[in-house]
């Protein structure tokens, strides 16, 4: 089994991407944090997150972070998101869903506007 | 948790937690032995021996927000209540090694899951790490296929492209999916 399909395939898939950076404005510098500790995967984290690479890819978003923490405390508000957008403060979504997630996608990350009932106030 | 590849997914967090630089998943699914055994290699910082005899007990826990860690134990508990074993080897400073081993056509043993996607959370989720997914099917007639994939080779040829551009993504989730779905589907009954 290759470990990679094809390099022309990646070559050619990184050209398009830095193609893509230059003429298109990207969302630029926001980041998306899914809690990934036990709690956080039992309850659903990865397909949060599942559903989150999913919007990436078939809407096209360039320039988001995708990345995880650990438990955080709030074990029974998981799956849990947190979203850094631009210089704004952190937003801490409970109980995020794929369906969730996917409006945090194009609310949030995509237009800047939080999702306000599923934010949880610490 | 219902998948054993939940159960991967939570185990190499752990190893992530670990400050580890190689981290290896490695899943094989063995009709001709009906054994079933999964793996998370690591060689982040390691644990003496006791602490690594304490992390299979559920009241131990490193995290600070309560005292009780699931995470191994649950793991252990899946596989022994599927004639399986469990075993965890540790050296500080060196890495920890973890098995879970099942009786493949055991009624309890739990699905192994969406593989992929656990691999495509890992790969995204920590970037930095040099990941070593083995995913082998041996079929009855002890005939092997494996599906390797090698993060350091990918970032290499990405180079400062983010792993996270949609281009990307839908690259990685084929290589996945076409190398763990078909396979699955043909050897794990419903």
């Amino acid at each position: 089994m290759p470990a990679i399909k094809s390099l022309e395939e990646l070559k050619r898939i990184r050209e398009e991407a830095l193609q893509k950076k230059q003429m298109k404005a990207t969302v630029g510098n926001v980041q998306v944090i899914v809690a990934m500790g036990t709690c956080g995967i039992a309850a659903g984290a990865r397909d949060t997150m599942k559903s989150v690479l999913n919007y990436i890819e078939t809407e096209k978003v360039s320039g988001v972070t995708v990345t995880q923490t650990g438990c955080i405390g709030l074990c029974e508000q998981e799956p849990i998101v947190q979203v850094m957008f631009g210089g704004q403060p952190k937003v801490v979504y409970g109980k995020v869903n794929a369906q969730v997630a996917e409006k945090i996608m194009k609310q949030h990350v995509q237009n800047g506007q939080p999702v306000k009932e599923n934010i949880i106030q610490i | 948790m219902r998948e054993i590849a939940l159960h991967l997914l939570d185990i190499a967090e752990n190893s992530v937690a670990a400050e580890s630089n190689n981290i290896s998943i490695h899943v094989h699914e063995d009709l001709f032995h009906d054994r079933l055994s999964a793996s998370v290699i690591d060689d982040g910082c390691g644990m003496d021996a006791a602490t690594a005899e304490r992390v299979q007990d559920p009241f131990y826990t490193t995290r600070t927000t309560r005292n009780v860690g699931l995470g191994i134990p649950l793991l252990k508990l899946a596989a022994e209540m599927a004639e399986g074993s469990f075993s965890l080897q540790s050296e500080t400073g060196k890495g920890t090694w973890v098995e879970a081993e099942f009786r493949y056509s055991h009624i309890d043993r739990m699905p192994l899951g969406d593989l992929s996607s656990t691999f495509l959370t890992l790969l995204i989720s920590h970037p930095q790490i040099d990941w070593t997914f083995l995913y082998r099917v041996t079929d009855q007639d002890k005939k092997s296929r494996d599906f390797l994939f090698e993060s350091a080779e990918l970032k290499s040829e990405l180079g400062d492209i983010s792993l996270t551009e949609p281009e990307v993504l839908k690259f990685l989730r084929g290589i996945f999916e076409e190398g763990i779905e078909p396979v699955a589907l043909q050897t794990v009954p419903e």
